[in-house]
């Protein structure tokens, strides 16, 4: 998600409906934000010309400003390209000994940033393959597990009565099972260690968050009058749902999305860290992890793959304080 | 209030038995007990018949689950069918153990997030605040198992390095006595209590410190202020208090979460707790082990769930239960 302007095209924003309901302390903070450079910009640039700008245009401008953001984008970008590209950027192969070496230190010398372990295999290069699992968990299941949500939260708050009730009954027990034991139970019986396994049955169980902030709003917006004009002109069910009413959840949605993947990517380290998450021979910096705290002296192994983590984390998580502020000024700014 | 409470018991019991006989399924489905018994080269076909019919694993899983029930109710949970042990005395065991840590560490993560939220609100963007801001920034994003791993190799390698024992990194004791109150049995849970205390700290002084700005922005604090209340006053009495409300269902849940043991930080210091029994039963595939954990958690969870919702009616006279 470079710019939020290209993750969603502008047609499917910009309509008449999404305009009319967006929250009226959304709009203040965007008049307060972008007005006046607005008038400014065009004033010089094409005489008394006004351009307009659409909510998602301020939503960048908001974005962009945000300083802590901005930098956890560019550092998210950063690690996420070099998992991408990982068999470019590793200087050695994932799994390649080099018996000369066992044991080094974190060093310059042969490229061992991050040092070798008990085979002699590059540890730089194991963690930047790890970070291309992580990124794939993390993207997939918050895509996922986004999809699912919005599907279940939309069906519930738009057809209300007995289908919410079912749905919201599922939704809260799912809320008061253990997550890490039954998440654990399914990845040991289930898993086989299986990179898309584990995907899946993450995915299962992220949804329940998104469901109900997507629920909350189709509650409301359902009972609008462009809902009703829509309805009058003969759109049907699914129309009114998915291009009338569901535009307006986006923002939440996309903040929940970013969120959820830094909880996939935690989530997996910790199943794999554990033992049942992904298994070797597939790179994963839960099981990277695991193998080096056989030997505590030898802390490279251990700490720096976790760094990783934690930096990869903190950048999604000041991404997502970022996108809340820009898509959602109604939320509170502190995440809490 | 009462009758609150009463329907929200009722509403909880069809809720733990959905929600056990859903576990039940999906472990019975996945992992069959019957592998263990065939597996065993020494039995006839007639000690199969035999075995599988003691425990019920000729019928089908839905019957299963209610034999299971009558086990859990009759004999305390039932027995493990790999070991034939009861599981009763070794999940109270466990859950002694985990009280003991998770109670230390929350006492602690309380008291410090709760005084360290205070002080950041009231002192807001002082470099007080922003050192406890990133520190909690940082515990919120750092996975617990690194977290831990992190205490392990630094008092292991002070141990090796210097030959000085502060804290020992696995175990609840030396020697085989176990001891719940000596300072032998501290220097062993000193690192999973500080692990769980620094992760429940973050968050504890997060909340806290959004609570309290959200309260300190508010008409009545104006009021307070204007009539000329000195500021401690202002703060402790007005601002404190109301502000305490959303930590304390944290708290609540969080602690509902923890009883079911800390899964990682058990599993990474061998602290027999309940999450570490967990991890054990798991990986031998023990189902009815597993079962009585899943069941045991789930309690836990509903239970504070409850008791988060009526503890925030009770201090918060605005919200009415009918």
């Amino acid at each position: 998600m470079t710019e939020i302007g290209k993750a969603l095209p502008e047609d499917q924003i910009t309509g008449h409906d999404s305009a009319d309901v967006a929250p009226p302390t959304a709009r203040v903070d965007a008049i307060a934000v972008g007005g006046q450079d607005l008038v400014a910009e065009s004033a010089t640039a094409a005489g008394l010309e006004l351009k307009a700008r659409s909510q998602w245009s301020y939503a960048r401008s908001r974005f962009i400003r945000h300083r802590a953001a901005m930098a956890g984008l560019v550092g998210l970008i950063i690690i996420f390209a070099a998992g991408a590209f990982a068999n470019w950027v590793a200087p050695y192969g994932y799994a390649q000994i080099d018996l000369t070496h066992l044991y080094a230190p974190p060093t310059l010398s042969g490229n061992h940033f991050f040092g070798t372990d008990e085979l002699g295999r590059d540890f730089f290069s194991r963690t930047i393959y790890g970070i291309r699992t992580s990124e794939e968990v993390g993207l997939v299941v918050a895509i996922a597990s986004s999809i699912l949500g919005v599907i279940i939260g939309a069906i519930a708050g738009f057809y209300r009565g007995w289908i919410d009730n079912i749905l919201m009954r599922i939704t809260d027990l799912v809320l008061t099972l253990p997550a890490l034991a039954i998440l654990l139970t399914a990845a040991a019986l289930w898993g086989s260690g299986n990179q898309w396994r584990i995907v899946i049955i993450l995915a299962l169980f992220f949804w329940t968050g998104i469901a109900r902030i997507v629920r909350g709003v189709f509650l409301s917006l359902r009972e609008k009058e462009y809902v009703e004009a829509a309805k009058a002109g003969g759109a049907g069910d699914f129309r009114i749902m998915f291009r009338h009413i569901l535009p307006n959840t986006l923002g939440p949605v996309i903040v929940n999305a970013t969120l959820a993947v830094a909880a996939a990517i935690l989530t997996e380290s910790a199943l794999s860290f554990l033992g049942f998450g992904i298994k070797p021979p597939t790179p994963s910096l839960g099981v990277l992890i695991s193998e080096g705290q056989q030997d505590p002296q030898k802390w490279w192994l251990t700490v720096l793959p976790g760094l990783v983590l934690v930096l990869i984390v903190v950048c999604v998580n000041f991404v997502g304080d970022g996108l809340r502020d820009a898509l959602d000024p109604t939320q509170r700014r502190v995440r809490a | 209030m009462l009758t609150y409470i009463a329907r929200r018991i009722l509403y909880s019991i069809p809720v733990l038995f959905v929600s056990t006989f859903l576990s039940f399924m999906f472990v019975s489905l996945a992992g069959d007990p019957r592998q263990n018994l065939l597996a065993n080269p020494k039995l006839s076909h007639a000690h199969y018949k035999a075995l599988f019919h003691t425990y019920h694993l000729d019928v089908s899983i839905p019957v299963r689950y209610w034999y299971w029930l009558q086990d859990v109710f009759e004999h305390k949970l039932g027995s493990s069918l790999l070991t034939s042990q009861p599981i009763w005395p070794d999940i109270t065991r466990a859950m002694g153990h985990t009280l003991q840590v998770i109670g230390i560490a929350e006492i602690i993560a309380i008291t410090l997030g709760v005084a360290v939220g205070i002080f950041s609100a009231v002192k807001q963007y002082s470099i007080f605040d922003y050192l406890f801001t990133t520190v909690s920034f940082l515990g919120y994003a750092m996975p617990t198992f690194w977290l831990a791993l992190l205490l392990q190799i630094l008092f292991t390698d002070i141990y090796l390095s210097y030959n000085v024992r502060i804290f020992y990194t696995s175990g609840l004791n030396s020697g085989v006595t176990s001891n719940t109150w000596s300072l032998d049995r501290l220097q062993h849970i000193a690192l999973p209590v500080a692990t769980l205390a620094i992760i429940s700290f973050a968050v504890y002084s997060r909340y806290m410190r959004a609570s309290m700005l959200d309260v300190i922005s508010t008409d009545y604090i104006r009021t307070a202020r204007a009539k000329g209340l000195p500021e401690r006053l202002v703060i402790m009495r007005h601002v404190f208090r109301n502000a305490l409300i959303p930590v304390v269902t944290v708290a609540a849940l969080n602690i509902g979460g923890l009883l079911g043991g800390a899964i990682i930080t058990e599993t990474i210091f061998s602290l027999d707790g309940m999450g570490y029994y967990f991890i054990q039963k798991l990986g031998q595939l023990d189902v009815y082990a597993v079962m009585a954990y899943l069941a045991i958690t789930s309690l836990f969870i509903i239970i504070f769930n409850l008791i988060a919702d009526v503890v925030y009616g009770y201090l918060d006279p605005r919200i009415r239960y009918d």
